[in-house]
């Protein structure tokens, strides 16, 4: 099953290298990988996604709650939560496809940040599924290249207890 | 506040925590610390050993011995590098040793310097925690920090990476008075309500079992697990690293288990229908490594420190998170002083597996055989003596046939197999509990792997003894090429072997040799009872095979008894 998650680390060097040693030491897979500040300066939020087995998952969060500078781990599936990656697409764009390429953007309500002669530059966030639709809708028209993050995430205020 | 040098703050900070001995190496980026060291002589020893790997499985050493940390100095590069065997050795044991390294400048990191090497990423996968210093100010409280992760919680190895600038910069020296780390809070006492679950489990068993590990050793609970015993009338067998926390010579104990444990101990973990697991994590020498066959019967509660190790290998009906002294602590407060248990139907069939296939050593009129020397050894020094032995044949002996009574005087590589361990720990051993007979037994193979720390022990003065076994092999690869590989014996036999009485004499030690089995007890004798470093080389019989044996992947109730059955798994077997 697919896990997400979200790690509250000390803010210093080496901390990253740390959770992801441990998934290569293991043979365990990232699925992606999520890094940023947060209110507190002193602190990062990790936001991971993974798959296994419970017992694996399991053994993860364990392995991190062990490191010295994780401060609190918490499996995000096992509760209401949100999900959110962002993509920059660099689309072909000819006077024929110009058109089209807005629309669907436009239906995605992706933003057009860039603009040349030969091409369009689209970004979008969304969940997952959304993210990959979007792109499958514009593979047709000519992806030039794309940049991807890893999916960031938080637990909803009002959890409707279904998984707990 | 005084303002000093970031090697003067190293010193100073040592000395707040009471390290009162360090064992090193110089070389070009800690030369600052070298210098004033002669400041700090007075309260602070340092041994010079021959090299890193030594000096690092010394502070091991010292550590198990004494149970307060081991230390470590020196540069950077390949000095740093070769602590790692060092490192991950005590990682697996749990031994808190701190490893200070040094650095190159910070304006310097990563550019490919003059001996310089990622500290930090090396040791990340082999330390319970590392750091790198960049400033002079907070040096004083990253080697707190050290000390505080390396001797809490599960214990382990740290490391702190010291640049040279760092080293000769000038700062106020601040050191904290007490540290808390948002990330790091290990539990001490266990859960009350999983404590009077565990106790209930307990109290209906019928056929129980402790299962006790190194944690207990870590921990100090020795007092309260003979309590525990000998309330409920638990049979108790040890794992590798736990012997010594529960006296020999008591009738409830019953050896050793796993890959080369007992019979009785193994069959009696097999059949039990509750195992008390007390400060280990049921890793696979210990159980065989047949996690879905292990115990099929028993209800598992197990007691650890650390919450990373339950349910990792086995699955645990009651788990108690903390401090093994603790948590039984409390869980005898829930046991009442005068149970009157029968348990006269459990023991009896202990006693009958006993009986079918004792532990007993071997005897030979023309060889001298490595069991029956051991044997021997716990007869000369009355189980009195601490033993540090090294990674082969021998260390399964000195496991089977030494008697240890008291917590650590049973001191060995067991979660890394680290051979070359054995003679500087025994050294590191020596230099914690000065009025101990320390004795090294070592094999040839593993001997020669660490040789040169004999400079070291002559240096110092020591009063070490080394019982080298020598078999001309490594003896568990050609036990296990008898066993597994078709006698293939590959690269086992040593074609050249050293003199290794006159090794001693050229290192300034003494060197005895016996050859014959009527010569070992008087060369024994001799040798523990002579001042100095004295070597014993006992020429032995290089067929003797340890046994029983587990084969790798087998179940506990699966015992290989004797040579006439190992042609029978020969095809089974097929992981180490």
């Amino acid at each position: 099953m697919r896990h997400t998650i979200s790690i509250l680390v000390d803010n210093e060097p080496g901390v990253l290298a740390r959770i992801a040693g441990l998934f290569s030491a293991r043979g365990f897979n990232i699925e992606s990988l999520c890094v940023g500040e947060t209110l507190d300066p002193t602190t990062s939020r990790i936001t991971l996604v993974t798959s296994g087995d419970d017992w694996i998952i399991e053994q993860i969060i364990k392995r991190f709650n062990n490191m010295i500078n994780v401060i609190k781990v918490q499996d995000l599936s096992e509760l209401t939560h949100v999900e959110r990656e962002m993509v920059l697409v660099r689309m072909e764009a000819t006077p024929e496809t110009r058109p089209e390429i807005l629309r669907t953007a436009d239906i995605f309500r992706a933003k057009v940040i860039d603009v040349g002669p030969r091409s369009y530059m689209l970004e979008l966030t969304g969940d997952r599924d959304k993210i990959t639709a979007f792109l499958e809708i514009l593979r047709p028209m000519g992806i030039k290249e794309i940049a991807r993050t890893g999916s960031v995430a938080l637990a909803r205020e009002i959890q409707n207890n279904k998984r707990r | 506040m005084a303002r000093m040098l970031g090697a003067e703050m190293f010193f100073e900070t040592l000395i707040h925590e009471g390290v009162d001995v360090i064992f090193g190496l110089p070389g070009g980026y800690v030369l600052k610390v070298y210098d004033v060291m002669p400041k700090y002589g007075e309260a602070i020893k340092h041994v010079l050993s021959r090299h890193e790997q030594g000096a690092t499985h010394m502070a091991d050493g010292y550590a198990r011995a004494s149970g307060r940390p081991g230390v470590v100095l020196c540069t950077s590069g390949p000095a740093a590098t070769n602590t790692v065997t060092g490192i991950a050795t005590a990682q697996m044991d749990s031994s808190p040793v701190v490893v200070f390294t040094g650095q190159v400048p910070t304006p310097y990191l990563g550019s490919d310097a003059f001996q310089e090497a990622d500290h930090i990423g090396i040791t990340r996968p082999c330390t319970k925690h590392n750091s790198l210093v960049r400033r002079t100010r907070e040096l004083p409280r990253a080697i707190k920090e050290a000390f505080h992760i390396a001797t809490t919680g599960r214990p382990g190895p740290v490391l702190v990476d010291m640049p040279k600038d760092v080293l000769i910069g000038e700062d106020e020296l601040e050191i904290p008075n007490e540290i808390s780390l948002r990330g790091y809070k290990p539990t001490i006492r266990g859960n009350i309500a999983q404590i009077k679950r565990a106790v209930e489990i307990i109290m209906t068993a019928k056929r129980p079992v402790v299962f006790g590990g190194g944690g207990l050793i870590w921990s100090g609970a020795t007092p309260e697990l003979i309590e525990l015993v000998h309330r409920l009338r638990i049979p108790v067998a040890l794992t590798l690293m736990g012997l010594g926390a529960y006296p020999a010579n008591d009738p409830y104990f019953m050896s050793m288990l796993g890959m080369h444990g007992s019979y009785k101990a193994n069959m009696a973990v097999h059949e039990s229908d509750v195992i008390i697991s007390i400060g280990a994590r049921f890793d696979d020498r210990a159980t065989g490594g047949n996690f879905p066959k292990f115990a099929p019967n028993a209800k598992i509660v197990h007691i650890d420190i650390d919450p990373s190790t339950i349910d990792k290998n086995i699955r645990v009906h009651c788990p108690i998170v903390g401090d093994a002294k603790h948590v039984l602590r409390q869980m005898l407060e829930f046991i009442p002083k005068d149970l009157n248990i029968d348990r006269r139907e459990w023991f009896g069939k202990i006693d009958e597996w006993g009986r079918q296939h004792p532990l007993l050593p071997k005897e030979n009129s023309d060889k001298i055989m490595t069991s029956h020397l051991i044997d021997m050894l716990s007869n000369i020094t009355n189980g009195d003596a601490i033993i540090v032995s090294d990674v082969g044949q021998h260390q399964m002996w000195v496991a089977q046939f030494y008697k240890f009574n008291r917590p650590r005087t049973h001191i060995t590589s067991g979660g890394l197999g680290t051979m070359g361990f054995g003679f500087p720990a025994a050294m590191g051993a020596k230099f914690a509990r000065p009025d101990e007979m320390v004795i090294c037994v070592a094999g040839d193979g593993s001997f020669q792997m660490n040789m040169q720390e004999l400079a070291t022990a002559v240096e110092n003065k020591m009063d070490l003894k080394i019982v080298l076994i020598n078999n001309e092999h490594h003896g568990m690869v050609r036990q296990w090429q008898t066993m597994f590989f078709n006698k293939n014996y590959s690269a086992s036999h040593f074609d050249v072997m050293p003199d290794f009485v006159k090794l001693a004499e050229a290192f300034g030690a003494k060197g005895l040799r016996a050859k014959r089995p009527e010569e070992l007890e008087a060369t024994l004798k001799e040798g523990l009872y002579s001042d100095g470093v004295v070597l014993m080389e006992i020429v032995v019989d290089y067929e003797e095979m340890v046994y029983p044996m587990i084969a790798p992947g087998g179940a506990m109730n699966e015992m290989i008894l004797e040579d006439i059955e190992r042609e029978m798994i020969v095809e089974s077997v097929d992981m180490a």
